[in-house]
C-alpha cells in the first residue's frame, strides 16, 4: 500500500497523501486548531499582564505550597507536575513503540503508565486548585493599587497571623478593614506592602487602609482574588481548567483504547495505529503545559 | 527511518533527559532569579523572558519532532504543521512585545 502512493494519481482519491492515515492527518489538524485555542488564551494573558502590571501577582509568591513541607517552596511543585506529564508522554511514546512490534503486554503496561501519570497530574492540579481557592496569606483591596498585604517590614507576613488565628484550621473567617486596622494598631511590628513590594510603616499603613480599604479578601475566585489582580485568579482557572480538562479527557480516551488493547481488537486489526493516534494528542496536552508552565508561572 | 527508530529505545529517554534538563534549568533560574538576566532588558522586555521563551521552543520542539514523531513524516506534511506554527509564533511573539505596552 505504502509502496503504492507515489505511482497512482494523487487526486484520485484511492492515495494517501502524504503516506499519512486519513486518522493520524486529521487529529494533526484538530490539535492545530486547539493550539489555536490555546494561543487565544495565552495571547490574552499576555496582554491583560502588560495592561496591569502594577497590580499582577508574582506567580512565586502564589504557588508557593508542596505537600507534607511546611514553609515556602516557589514553583516546586509546579516543577513536579511537569515532571510527571513528562515521564507519561515517555511512557506514551513507549507505549506506542511497542505497538509498532505488535507486543501487547508492553502496550498493556506502558499504557496503563500514561494513565497513571495523567490521573497523577490530574490530582496535583485539584491539589493546587483547592489551595488556591482556600487562600494563603490573605490580602486586602484597595481603591487605588489593587490588593496589599500584611507583612512585617519587607518579609511577607498574613492577615491570619496579624488577627491571631490558624488560617489552616478549617474555620472559615471574615474579617474588615476596620478590624484589621484596630490589630495594626495593637501589633506595631506588622505594617503593609504594596503591589509594587513597597513597605510602609506601621502609621502609614494604617492611614493608607482607612482612606482606600474596601474589603478583607481570603482566598480566591472569579470575583475577588487575595493575591492581586482578580484577572490573575479568572485566567488561572480558565487555563489551567481548560488544560486539565484536555488531560481528563486524554485519561478517558487512554483507558478506551487500554480496554481496546486488552480486548485484542488491534491485535485483529493487525496494527495499533489507535494507540499511535492517542499519543499524539497525549503529546499535545504535554506539549501545552509547557507553554502554560513557562508563561503562567515563570515568566 | 521509521523502522529504524522502532529498534530501539535509547533516543526516547535521550529526549525525556534533554526535557528534564532543560525543565531544571528553568526552574533552577526561576527560583534563583540572576541579575544577569532580570535586570537587563532585550527586545523591549527582561532578558529573562526571552530565555525562557527559547528554552520552550527548544521543548516544544524536540516534543512535536521526536515524541509526536512529525521529523519522521513525509517533508510535505511537517511543512503543513510547521510553516503556520513559525508564521503564528513569530507574528504574536512581535505583536505582544510592541503592542503589549498599550494601556488605555
Amino acid at each position: 500500500m505504502e509502496q503504492e502512493t507515489e505511482s497512482k494519481n494523487p487526486w484520485g482519491g484511492e492515495t494517501k497523501p502524504f503516506n499519512i492515515s486519513y486518522g493520524k492527518m486529521m487529529m494533526w489538524f484538530f490539535l492545530m486548531t486547539d493550539a489555536l485555542t490555546f494561543t487565544g488564551f495565552l495571547v490574552s494573558y499576555g496582554f491583560s499582564r502588560f495592561k496591569f502590571d502594577e497590580t499582577w501577582p508574582f506567580a512565586e509568591d502564589v504557588f508557593t505550597h508542596f505537600p507534607f513541607l511546611h514553609g515556602d517552596h516557589p514553583l516546586l511543585f509546579v516543577a513536579l507536575m511537569t515532571f510527571i506529564l513528562i515521564l507519561s508522554s515517555v511512557t506514551m511514546v513507549l507505549a506506542v513503540n511497542y505497538g509498532h512490534k505488535m507486543q501487547k503486554n508492553k502496550v498493556i503496561l506502558w499504557l496503563s503508565l500514561t494513565i497513571l501519570g495523567g490521573v497523577l497530574f490530574i490530582g496535583s492540579q485539584a491539589w493546587e486548585w483547592s489551595h488556591f481557592i482556600h487562600g494563603d496569606k490573605g490580602g486586602i483591596n484597595t481603591e487605588l493599587q489593587g490588593v496589599v498585604h500584611i507583612a512585617v517590614g519587607n518579609e511577607m507576613a498574613s492577615v491570619y497571623e496579624l488577627m491571631g488565628v490558624d488560617g489552616h484550621d478549617g474555620n472559615h473567617y471574615e474579617f474588615e478593614v476596620s478590624e484589621v486596622i484596630q490589630y495594626l494598631e495593637v501589633n506595631p511590628q506588622y505594617n503593609i506592602i504594596l503591589p509594587n513590594r513597597d513597605a510602609l510603616t506601621n502609621q502609614e499603613s494604617m492611614d493608607y487602609l482607612n482612606d482606600n480599604g474596601t474589603d478583607v479578601m481570603l482566598g480566591a475566585n472569579l470575583h475577588n482574588n487575595e493575591y492581586g489582580h482578580r484577572l490573575f485568579a479568572d485566567y488561572f482557572y480558565f487555563i489551567t481548567g481548560f488544560h486539565g480538562f484536555h488531560v481528563f479527557s486524554g485519561v478517558v480516551i487512554l483507558t478506551i483504547i487500554l480496554i481496546n488493547v486488552i480486548k485484542g481488537t488491534y491485535e485483529k486489526r493487525g496494527h495499533y495505529e489507535m494507540v499511535e493516534k492517542v499519543g499524539l494528542y497525549w503529546h499535545f496536552v504535554d506539549l501545552v503545559w509547557v507553554f502554560v508552565f513557562t508563561f503562567f508561572y515563570l515568566v | 527511518m521509521a523502522q529504524e527508530s522502532t529498534e530501539s529505545n535509547w533516543w526516547i529517554w535521550k529526549v525525556f533527559w534533554l526535557l528534564l534538563g532543560i525543565t531544571c534549568i528553568e526552574v533552577g533560574l526561576g527560583i534563583m532569579k540572576p541579575s544577569l538576566l532580570w535586570d537587563t532588558y532585550f527586545l523591549g522586555t527582561k532578558s529573562a523572558v526571552i530565555v525562557f521563551i527559547i528554552l520552550t521552543l527548544i521543548k516544544a520542539y524536540y516534543i512535536v519532532m521526536d515524541f509526536m514523531h512529525l521529523g519522521h513524516e513525509k517533508k510535505g506534511f511537517r511543512v503543513v504543521v510547521v510553516i503556520p506554527s513559525i508564521f503564528l509564533i513569530s507574528y504574536l511573539t512581535w505583536l505582544m512585545l510592541l503592542e503589549g505596552f498599550y494601556k488605555s
